[in-house]
C-alpha cells in the first residue's frame, strides 16, 4: 500500500516532469536528425568528390567517438572558446548529429537500392538532377528506410538519458533524484523502465502504421505484415 | 534543303566507352512527322545513339540540333531540350512510388509549372490515348508490361515533345504484349508525331516507318524507305540480317 501511495504521489509527478523533457529532447532532435540525414546521404551519393570525402570524415568522426564524450565537449569545452550552450541546447546538439550521421548511412543504404533507371527516367523528362533526388529517388528510398530510421528514432529515445550528465533533468534524471532522496531505486527505476516501454512501444506501432500508409504495391511490403500480427 | 523543314539533325556523332569504339560518325536528318526506324544486331550502337541525342549520354564528338538550336554542349539548357524530345524505354523506368496518373502529371507539375488540376486532366487525355485511363489510379507493379509501357509512352506524350525516342519499347514483352504497344505506335506515327525507334519488330518497322536505317559497327551502314530496303540490291547487308531476324532469309 505504501509502495502505491509513494508512486502515485511523489514518483509519477517527479517522472511526468522528466519525461516532458525526454520527450522535448526528442521531438526537437529527430526532425532535424532527419534533415541531415537526408543531407549527408544525397552528398554522400550526388556531392562533388571534395564534399563526399568532408561528409565521410564528419560521419566517421561521429560515428568513431561514444556519444557521452561528444556531450561534453559541446557542453564543458567550447565554453573555453566562447561558445557557452545550455545543457539542453547541448543535449539538441549531440543527438543531432548523432542521429544524423547514423540515419545518413540508412538512407545512403535506401537510395543505393533505386533502381538506376528512375535517375534516367526523370533526367530524360527535363528534371534536374536534384529535382529528381527530391520526387523520385528520396521518396522511395525513405521508405525503404523507414525500418532503420525508426531503429535510429528508438535509439534517440533511450541515449538521450545522457542528457542528464549535463544537468537536464529528464526521465532518467528525475528517477535519479527521487530514487536517491527516498532510497527507493528498485521502485522507482522500474517505473522509469515501464515509462520508456510505453514510449518505445507507442513509436513502434506508430512506426508500423506510418509504414503501412505509405506502403506502395511492389514496393514495400514489410509495413503491412507486420501490422497483420499485431 | 532549308534548315526549317528538319525538326532533328544529327551530326557525325561519335562515342566510345573505354576502348569501345561504339559510335563512329552517325549524320542523319529528320523531317516533322517522319518515324525512323534503327535495325541492326545487337551492340551496334543503336541505344546508345538515342541517348547521345538527349545527352543521357554524352557523345565524344558531333552535334544535334532541334529546330536549329544546339542540343549538345547547351550546358543547363540541356533541360529544356529533355522537355521536347521524349524518351520511352525497353524496360519502361515508370517511376515506382507513384500511380499511372502521378507517373504521368509529375514532369507536367514539376518541371513545365503546369497547374496541377490541369496537369491532371492533361494526365488522364494522355492515359485515354493509350488505352490506360482505367488504370490510372494503378502503381507500376500492378500493371502488365505491355500496360506499363503504354503509362511510359503517355508519359513522354504529356510533355508534347517534337520528337519522341524509342529504345527497343517491346523488347521485354511477349508477343501479345507486345502487339498492344506496337499498335499504339502505329497510331502514334499516323497522327504525325515524330518518332525514331529502335527496335527489332521487323513488321513493324517495314509497315510503319518512313525510313529504315541499318546500322552496324557503329554507322549507319545503308537507309531508305522500308520499300526499297526489301526489294532495291544495295540494301544486301541488311537484307541479311533481316532474313535471319524473321527466318525468311535464303541462306
Amino acid at each position: 500500500m505504501e509502495t502505491i501511495q509513494f508512486i502515485s504521489t511523489i514518483l509519477m509527478p517527479a517522472l511526468l516532469e522528466g519525461l516532458v523533457i525526454t520527450i522535448e529532447l526528442v521531438l526537437i532532435t529527430a526532425p532535424i536528425g532527419f534533415l541531415l540525414g537526408i543531407l549527408l546521404a544525397v552528398e554522400r551519393v550526388y556531392g562533388s568528390r571534395p564534399v563526399v570525402l568532408l561528409c565521410k570524415i564528419v560521419v566517421g568522426f561521429i560515428k568513431g567517438t561514444p556519444l557521452l564524450l561528444m556531450l561534453f565537449i559541446l557542453y564543458f569545452g567550447l565554453p573555453s572558446i566562447g561558445i557557452v550552450l545550455s545543457g539542453f541546447s547541448a543535449s539538441v546538439v549531440g543527438f543531432v548529429m548523432c542521429n544524423g550521421a547514423y540515419s545518413s548511412e540508412y538512407i545512403r543504404g535506401a537510395m543505393g537500392s533505386v533502381k538506376e533507371g528512375q535517375m534516367i527516367a526523370a533526367q530524360a523528362l527535363g528534371m534536374t538532377r536534384m529535382q529528381a533526388v527530391r520526387l523520385i529517388i528520396l521518396p522511395q528510398a525513405l521508405r525503404r528506410a523507414i525500418p532503420g530510421l525508426s531503429n535510429e528514432f528508438i535509439y534517440l529515445i533511450k541515449y538521450s538519458s545522457l542528457a542528464y550528465m549535463l544537468t537536464v533533468i529528464e526521465l532518467t534524471g528525475a528517477g535519479k533524484l527521487v530514487a536517491t532522496k527516498y532510497f527507493t531505486y528498485t521502485e522507482t527505476f522500474i517505473v522509469v523502465g515501464m515509462l520508456y516501454l510505453v514510449l518505445v512501444t507507442i513509436t513502434t506501432i506508430a512506426v508500423m502504421l506510418l509504414e503501412r500508409k505509405l506502403a506502395v504495391p511492389g514496393m514495400t511490403t514489410a509495413g503491412r505484415s507486420a501490422l497483420d500480427i499485431l | 534543303m532549308a534548315d526549317e523543314e528538319y525538326i532533328l539533325r544529327v551530326e557525325n556523332i561519335h562515342k566510345s566507352f573505354g576502348e569501345l569504339e561504339v559510335l563512329r560518325g552517325v549524320t542523319f536528318d529528320v523531317k516533322k512527322g517522319e518515324t525512323i526506324c534503327f535495325i541492326g544486331p545487337s551492340g551496334t550502337g543503336k541505344s546508345t545513339l538515342l541517348r547521345c541525342i538527349n545527352q543521357l549520354n554524352k557523345p565524344d564528338d558531333g552535334h544535334v540540333w532541334l529546330h536549329g538550336e544546339e542540343v549538345t554542349n547547351s550546358g543547363n539548357r540541356i533541360n529544356y531540350f529533355r522537355q521536347r524530345i521524349g524518351m520511352v524505354f525497353q524496360n519502361f523506368f515508370l517511376f515506382d512510388h507513384l500511380t499511372a496518373l502521378k507517373n504521368v502529371e509529375i514532369a507536367l507539375i514539376k518541371v513545365r509549372g503546369m497547374d496541377p488540376k490541369e496537369a491532371r486532366e492533361k494526365a488522364l487525355y494522355e492515359l485515354r490515348q493509350v488505352g490506360m485511363e482505367k488504370w490510372a489510379e494503378h502503381y507500376p507493379a500492378e500493371l502488365s508490361g505491355g500496360q506499363a509501357q503504354r503509362v511510359s509512352i503517355a508519359r513522354a506524350l504529356a510533355m508534347d515533345p517534337d520528337v519522341i525516342l524509342f529504345d527497343e519499347p517491346t523488347s521485354a514483352l511477349d508477343p501479345e504484349l507486345t502487339r498492344e504497344v506496337l499498335e499504339v505506335m502505329k497510331l502514334l506515327a499516323e497522327q504525325g508525331m515524330t518518332m525514331l525507334v529502335v527496335t527489332h519488330e521487323m513488321g513493324f518497322a517495314c509497315s510503319v516507318a518512313t525510313r529504315i536505317m541499318f546500322m552496324e559497327h557503329g554507322i549507319i551502314q545503308e537507309q531508305g524507305s522500308p520499300d526499297q530496303m526489301m526489294s532495291d540490291q544495295t540494301f544486301e547487308r541488311c537484307k541479311n540480317f533481316i532474313g535471319k531476324v524473321t527466318g525468311y532469309g535464303t541462306d
